[in-house]
């Protein structure tokens, strides 16, 4: 990985995410993916069944992944394209730098892709002299910005319009400084403007992959604007960059993932265009790029397989489980510090970048299993981050606080009698503390919570009482 | 070693696999070949009459425009209207699709111009592969006939599609590909467009027209 992670100091990005004003204004937005996925599943009877079929796929294409890997890449290369296989985010680096200066490449246009921000692409195009230019509009916004995407299919959601406008105003020179920018329809004409120019001089086009399909050797993917299709039809080459878990068996296979994919991510029944390319163009063809290649990433996956973790390569990437997660929407992505924000990437990062790294991020997760209930291909988010959790405390990465405070519950919760006198001796005295406001706005050794919110006091008795004064009432 | 045999070993390690057992051998060759359909949705099911108004209601839905000709040669006149209405400079680009020449443009006041798009015309016209009632899809193919610049350049995108051709599901489409490029083979390019190009990268604000079409008109010929 060459995008520096800041995953380690993920505590301190979570405070300055919260006490950011204008990043929690812009985060209300985020909220507007949960109402719209709801309309769409309950528009198709079939979406529960549909999930189900999804995940059926995925786990056997998985089961199956070396042989469906050899029949994909029989069949690009049957279609006139290429197959480079990558270990590493180095190796993937590298091939598309070399195929991009053998190609003679100035200036590549990109469609969206996280594989992409996993290898830190862009770096190193730049550093090769080769100018990289993001063309989804999101993307394209947070480029000028100098930052990384806070969000997997939305990368501006924590973004204004006014800072749009100020970006704009800043990277667009040669245009009238007296324009105006004050609405979005203004904003998207002149990016629309300045992009189009660029999509028509590119020399290398460069996408991401939502599947390849095994069956004819097909990258699939799927784009609102069109800017992906833009990418890959009018420079001399295309450049697919993909991770090894992306393929697919049949278009049918396709067809299923797909009709729960735009559901889940934007709410959307279908997005607007989903595209099938294979090969280069044909000697019919009056259009097309000359050369197709397709750069598959291992990066740590194919370790993942057969493991307590490999469930989390069925994802499809729609961003449903973080616009559902009550962590993502109080600090949004980019403290998540890496590539991968959300539940996804709380479980995938320590995957990808190591749990000494990463561990912090199943930390930040209240266990409430919405993104599990969303998840179109029910990954076991929360099961997965309770593993990292045990992981990172088995390995002694846990902070000294937390561990000493988990041995001194530990050692009462071992001895039931012990537990309940000291639970109810503490519900006792915290609810004669708390009763005249019934909350806590300050507490010793509890600055963390009470910095950003009250302290609930307890009710006079514990949970476990209440229970069995009520059981023996009903008896 | 190369990277490729590395991942491949890699990967079978973790699977405990060879890659030669029979079993998995016959089981992936037997998906790829017989493609199975899943769970395929109801709402695109029916006749034509009750797909052309599934498919119409749906591509309502996207922004998409949809109106409904006689026979293909009613098609250029629905085209010039369409323009004139939404007032888009007379003039046209197309590929060579058979069916589009057979039509009698000359009858309409539209230019026509033919070929691939440089990226700067303000109408273009393609033939439909198929329409998916499903989704108020439309299915386009690469090729001389329809190129595929066509469906992402112009300002205007105006798509004729066959009464005939307007299939329940995704899984139709696939079996009329099969049919057309044999089994295992597709076109270079198999566009599936749902409405004009959007965004919404912009404060989660719906537009239309981000870099493809800002509009989408369909023609349905009986």
């Amino acid at each position: 990985m060459s995008e520096v992670a800041t995953t380690p100091k993920f505590k301190s990005n979570v405070h300055d995410a919260l006490t950011d004003a204008r990043l929690q204004g812009a985060l209300v937005h985020a909220r507007n993916f949960t109402f719209r996925r709801v309309a769409a599943a309950e528009r198709l009877p079939e979406f529960e069944a549909l999930r189900d079929s999804a995940r059926a796929i995925k786990d056997h294409t998985l089961l199956h992944l070396d042989l469906y890997l050899e029949a994909y890449e029989r069949k690009v290369r049957e279609s006139g394209g290429h197959v480079h296989y990558t270990q590493d985010a180095e190796e993937a680096r590298t091939i598309i730098v070399d195929l991009c200066r053998s190609l003679g490449a100035k200036t590549v246009t990109k469609g969206k892709s996280m594989i992409s921000e996993e290898i830190g692409l862009n770096q190193a195009l730049e550093a090769a002299g080769i100018d990289a230019v993001e063309t989804d509009l999101g993307e394209y916004i947070i480029q000028l910005r100098g930052e990384t995407p806070s969000h997997i299919i939305a990368p501006a959601i924590h973004v204004t319009k006014q800072d749009i406008e100020q970006d704009f105003r800043r990277a667009h020179r040669d245009l009238p400084p007296n324009r105006d920018l004050s609405e979005p329809e203004q904003l998207l004409a002149e990016a629309r403007g300045i992009l189009r120019a660029k999509f028509l001089s590119a020399d290398v086009g460069i996408t991401g992959a939502n599947f390849l399909v095994a069956e004819t050797g097909a990258s699939v993917i799927v784009t609102n604007e069109g800017n992906g299709d833009l990418t890959q039809i009018l420079p001399r080459a295309h450049i697919v960059v993909a991770s090894l878990e992306k393929v697919v068996p049949t278009m049918e296979d396709t067809a299923q993932l797909l009709r729960v994919l735009a559901r889940s991510a934007t709410g959307q029944d279908a997005s607007v265009y989903t595209t099938f390319s294979t090969g280069p163009r044909r000697p019919d063809d009056p259009d097309g790029p000359s050369e197709y290649h397709v750069v598959l990433l291992d990066n740590g996956r194919s370790s993942m397989l057969g493991g307590e973790f490999e469930n989390m390569l069925r994802c499809i990437r729609c961003g449903a489980c973080m616009n559902h997660c009550p962590v993502y929407q109080a600090v949004g992505g980019h403290a998540y510090g890496w590539v991968y924000p959300g539940p996804m990437g709380a479980v995938l990062t320590p995957s990808l970048i190591g749990v000494a790294e990463g561990g912090q991020l199943p930390n930040a997760s209240t266990f409430c299993g919405r993104c599990e209930a969303v998840c179109p291909v029910r990954i076991p988010l929360p099961n997965m981050m309770r593993h990292w959790r045990e992981r990172e405390f088995e390995r002694r990465l846990s902070p000294t606080p937390l561990r000493y405070g988990l041995g001194f519950w530990a050692f009462f919760a071992r001895r039931p009698t012990l537990y309940r006198l000291a639970t109810n001796l503490a519900a006792r005295v915290l609810h004669r503390a708390g009763r005249r406001k019934g909350r806590f706005s300050s507490a010793p050794f509890a600055s963390g919570w009470t910095q950003y919110r009250d302290l609930a006091a307890p009710e006079r008795t514990t949970f476990q009482s209440q229970w069995r004064a009520k059981s023996g009432a009903t008896k | 070693m190369s990277a490729r045999d590395a991942i491949f070993a890699s990967i079978r390690r973790s699977l405990g696999v060879t890659g030669a057992e029979g079993p998995r051998l016959f089981e992936v060759g037997s998906r790829l070949e017989e493609a199975p359909a899943g769970v395929v949705p109801r709402r695109g099911q029916g006749d034509v009459e009750a797909r052309v108004e599934t498919f119409k209601a749906e591509a309502d839905r996207v922004q998409a425009s949809v109106s409904e000709v006689e026979s293909l040669a009613d098609a250029p006149a629905e085209v010039a209207r369409f323009l004139r209405d939404n007032n888009c400079p007379a003039s046209v680009r197309m590929g060579a699709d058979e069916q589009l020449e057979a039509m009698p443009w000359s009858a309409t006041p539209l230019q026509i111009l033919r070929g691939a798009s440089d990226g700067y015309d303000a109408n273009a016209v393609s033939m439909a592969f198929a329409g998916i009632a499903e989704t108020g899809t439309l299915a386009l193919v690469s090729g001389a006939g329809n190129p595929t610049t066509l469906n992402f350049l112009p300002d205007n995108h105006i798509v004729v599609l066959r009464k005939d051709d307007v299939v329940a599901d995704y899984e139709s489409v696939f079996a009329r590909l099969r049919t057309a490029y044999g089994k295992g083979g597709a076109p270079r390019t198999l566009n599936l467009i749902s409405g004009p190009s959007r965004s919404a990268a912009i404060e989660q604000t719906l537009l239309l027209g981000a870099h493809g079409p800002r509009r989408l008109h369909i023609v349905i010929a009986g």
